[in-house]
């Protein structure tokens, strides 16, 4: 199964400067660990424990998945997984 | 180096002062790998506050998309601050991640909404280090 994975910029050093790669998982959850098995290092941007970091969006498709079920959404071959960092401040 | 042309400065600076007393947000797009910001676009602050800016997430994912089928890139990311100066808070740089980009600060808080000298900076923040440059502005 595979899922491709759009990532921004500032992760790009964890995939030798790949703007795409390809991943697999049943979950959202499992396809981060199926990617930092790859890209060590990647996953711990991405996840806190058990929930999303909050300066990082991730899209299912064009869903952000807080609107579904963060870390527990479901993926599926032919998914696209988009990354980018939150764009804000004080 | 910051270079820019004046038009776009007014851009930044006329955001800021309308918004104000919220903060006024959104990025300067470019050709990817120019270092040349050339489109204006405004954003939404989602948190409409006068301490804090956001992108809405659904606007940031239309952006990232809008700009990688033009092959752009954020050259510039600027925002208010509305009551202290043009200088990036602690927030700002936690959640500064775009390396490449230049972070421009304008500051309302002398004249507000109203016409008059304005304040305006700009930054690299990369790895949580700030460094300020200089800003060349052209006609």
């Amino acid at each position: 199964m595979a899922v491709e994975v759009q990532i921004p910029t500032i992760l790009r050093t964890y995939t030798d400067g790949a703007k795409t790669v390809t991943g697999s998982g049943d979950t959202l959850a499992a396809l981060v660990a199926e990617l930092d098995s790859h890209h060590p290092g990647i996953g711990e941007r991405l996840v806190d424990g058990a929930e999303l970091r909050k300066f990082v969006n991730v899209y299912l498709n064009d869903e952000d998945v807080r609107f579904l079920d963060g870390l527990d959404t479901s993926v599926a071959d032919g998914d696209v997984v988009t990354i980018l960092p939150a764009v804000a401040g004080g | 180096m910051l270079r820019i042309r004046q038009g776009l400065v007014d851009s930044m600076v006329s955001h800021a002062r309308n918004d104000h007393p919220d903060e006024a947000c959104g990025v300067i797009a470019g050709p990817a790998g120019s270092d040349q910001p050339q489109r204006f676009i405004p954003m939404i602050n989602a948190a409409r506050s006068p301490t804090f800016y956001e992108f809405d997430s659904g606007d940031l994912l239309r952006l990232y998309r809008e700009m990688d089928q033009n092959d752009e890139e954020p050259i510039v990311i600027y925002h208010s601050h509305t009551a202290t100066e043009a200088f990036p808070s602690r927030t700002d740089i936690s959640y500064a991640s775009e390396p490449n980009a230049h972070y421009v600060l304008v500051s309302t808080r002398e004249t507000g909404s109203k016409e008059g000298p304005y304040e305006l900076r700009s930054f690299r923040i990369v790895d949580g280090e700030v460094s300020e440059e200089e800003v060349q502005v052209a006609e």
